[in-house]
């Protein structure tokens, strides 16, 4: 039995089968629908997530499966104080996959240890979330048709942004790729990422604090949100939350080939007239979301079409 | 200064100066009923200045959390006066309950009872990283 807790536990062959699974439930959805009768999804969600737990449950419906669970932990008995490992323990009984959500760092690794069924990270505080790469995966693929020798610019919250970490940690193991880091001085990178993924594996990178100026390099821009809960401190929040918004005119000089992805929710941080522009991906990313985690449900139970 | 020699028991050496106390903490030697000597700043030709502990007394010592602590020791059992094995410690793949995880965002804060682990992620700078959270352990 398998769980999911980091996107490095996949294979990059283990990654290509979910995209090849993904594309063909885009294709044939029908094949599909009933792949997962009579299986069970606990969503557990301590935290709560409209978009990540609504697109786990659309995935399993659209497996033809069932759902059960909550959607935040006041109306779980971790308000009585359960531990997570009991918790998991009992949802074992009842179902056949948990997806969880905690926000608390390393909560679904406990949960992956305890639990009967495997458990998949639908992300844990500021620290994983797979299924959020996958998506982003599937979006870099089906927008740009490769993952090779791509420029992909990250921009905003480049500290506390766990999408970013784990966006980095995958298309790193790919050839040619080059990042450009977009931040704030306050939010640039953490040193032991740049360290231990993009120096140790050779993995060519720029840092800047000028969007504009890099602009015309990118294949990819993947905008982030300055998250109000990863700070401890509001004034620093408020500070930092305005430092980059993404506008038609600041598009002017991207390519007219660029993607533009971003996890979700935004706040302001793309303005609204982007949204018609053919670049931005975002909502297809959301779409492309359900897909992998469909495709995920399917290779952790070990079914098939 | 003269301390006398053990007829049984263990020697750990070459423990970096200063270090002997929380060597001395971590095994619980406070709670020995035998000889312990903990020598401090003695002269050494390799290091300088070394502590060395005297336990007069054989006991199983976890060498994962010695070698956690202080790689660089060497651990000495002496069996009627003689030296009879010398013990390196490796600096361990993983530690178990010997150092907590500092990170207030991580699960050990609040999950009951678990286990405090942490992994080697880089032997030449000697890193170690919780296995739940990964924050280093400082």
């Amino acid at each position: 039995m398998r769980s999911l807790i980091d996107i490095l536990e996949l294979t990059v062959g283990e990654i290509d089968e979910l995209i090849e699974t993904a594309c063909d439930i885009i294709e044939h959805p029908a094949k599909y629908k009933d792949a997962c009768r009579g299986k069970k999804l606990a969503t557990l969600f301590f935290e709560p997530s409209t978009r990540t737990r609504l697109s786990f449950e659309a995935a399993m419906y659209e497996l033809g499966g069932n759902v059960l669970g909550f959607s935040e932990a006041q109306s779980s008995s971790a308000s009585k104080g359960e531990s997570v490992a009991d918790t998991v323990k009992v949802v074992s009984c009842y179902a056949d996959i948990i997806a969880m959500r905690h926000p608390k760092e390393g909560a679904p690794l406990v949960a992956s240890m305890k639990a009967d069924v495997p458990v998949i990270n639908g992300g844990d505080g500021g620290h994983n979330h797979p299924t959020q790469t996958l998506a982003d995966l599937l979006t870099i693929r089906r927008e740009k048709g490769r993952f090779e020798n791509l420029v992909i610019g990250l921009c905003g919250d480049l500290k506390f942004g766990r999408t970013v970490h784990s966006l980095i940690a995958a298309m790193s193991r790919y050839e040619g790729v080059k990042f450009v880091l977009i931040s704030p001085e306050e939010l640039k990178l953490p040193g032991y990422v740049k360290r231990d993924i993009l120096k140790k594996g050779g993995v060519e990178y720029l840092e800047t604090t000028d969007l504009e100026r890099v602009m015309p390099e990118l294949d990819v821009l993947y905008m982030t949100r300055v998250q109000k809960e990863r700070f401890f401190n509001e004034e620093e929040y408020v500070r930092l939350k305005d430092s980059y918004v993404l506008t038609p005119e600041k598009l002017r000089a991207a390519q007219e080939t660029l993607s533009i992805l971003h996890p979700l929710p935004r706040v302001n941080e793309i303005s609204v007239a982007v949204d018609d522009d053919p670049r931005a991906s975002y909502f297809r990313q959301a779409l492309n979301g359900k897909y992998m985690r469909m495709a995920l449900i399917l290779k952790l139970l070990e079914v098939s079409a | 200064m003269n301390i006398d020699a053990i007829r049984n028991g263990i020697v750990i050496d070459h423990i970096r100066a200063g270090g002997g106390m929380e060597i001395y903490r971590l095994l619980n030697l406070e709670a020995l009923d035998c000889s312990v000597a903990l020598i401090k700043n003695v002269q050494s030709a390799k290091m300088g200045r070394k502590d060395i502990i005297k336990i007069d007394r054989t006991l199983d010592v976890d060498l994962d959390a010695l070698g956690y602590i202080d790689p660089d020791i060497t651990i000495n059992l002496i069996r009627d006066g003689e030296l009879i094995e010398k013990h390196h410690p490796e600096l361990p793949d993983r530690i178990t309950n010997i150092i907590r995880c500092k990170n207030p965002r991580c699960i050990t804060t609040t999950e009951q009872e678990l286990k405090q682990v942490f992994k080697l992620t880089d032997r030449k700078e000697r890193v170690y990283r919780c296995i739940y959270c990964e924050a280093r352990a400082k």
